[in-house]
């Protein structure tokens, strides 16, 4: 899938890879505040089991995106160098978090 | 509509487009899956938004305050879920050496994204005078 450095392959003076990091960083920033609106939203509701299962199910959302960011982190730091594409998986894992909250919400609010 | 279904099927079978085309250089690769970031990040702060408006207007009418959050949330979701579409597009037209899709999405989503926050204005202001 990578091609190993050799003496051609030069680190991009760009820094594409640790650039792309940092996105993911943000966006895992972002999905942190939703994620802790949705929790709070939901146990306001009050905390029979319902609500609390509501909560928890925006923790493993959170979770899911958290493993699926820092995954790619990983493997852009271990790849300086000609970094392997983003997976089909990774991006409709992250997607499928932004709308489980989207869901949760709706539901949530009427 | 079709063209969407196709794409849909696409986001679960990567070793079909693999195969298509050539790969391209690997920063385009990286600042398509930056754009897509940033189009994620786009959807959870209307997300966000959109659990904004339910905790902190509470003295609106169901009805808006119900209206507005889930004006904001399927903007959000559909915004999540184009994100990952108008990746696999972009990716797909590199291999191929084709042009970038253009869309009208974010034209639309300003529209909306403008709609919704001229409402909540005129929302809060009116609750004040009523």
């Amino acid at each position: 899938m990578t091609v190993p450095p050799g003496p051609a392959a030069e680190r991009d003076p760009g820094l594409q890879p640790e650039r792309t990091r940092l996105a993911w960083r943000r966006t895992t920033l972002s999905c942190t505040v939703a994620a802790v609106l949705a929790a709070k939203t939901t146990l306001q509701g009050g905390a029979d089991t319902l609500h609390v299962v509501g909560a928890a199910l925006c923790l493993l959302v959170w979770l899911g995106f958290l493993a699926v960011a820092h995954h790619r982190i990983r493997d852009l730091a271990l790849h300086e160098v000609r970094p392997p594409v983003m997976t089909r998986r990774a991006a409709v894992v992250a997607v499928a978090c932004s709308v489980a909250l989207a869901v949760f919400a709706a539901a949530m609010v009427t | 509509m079709i063209e969407f279904v196709r794409s849909v099927r696409l986001w679960f079978a990567p070793e079909r487009v693999r195969e298509d085309g050539e790969t391209p250089d690997y920063r385009f690769s990286l600042a398509n899956e930056r754009t897509f970031l940033a189009w994620l990040r786009t959807a959870l702060a209307l997300i966000g938004g959109g659990f904004a408006v339910d905790q902190f207007l509470p003295d609106l009418r169901w009805a808006w305050r119900v209206g507005l959050a889930l004006a904001l949330l399927a903007a959000g979701a559909l915004c999540a879920l184009r994100a990952v579409s108008h990746w696999v597009r972009c990716e797909r037209a590199m291999r191929r050496g084709e042009d970038l899709p253009v869309s009208r999405f974010p034209a639309l989503l300003s529209v909306v994204v403008a709609l919704v926050a001229v409402a909540m204005v005129v929302v809060v202001l009116a609750g004040w005078a009523g």
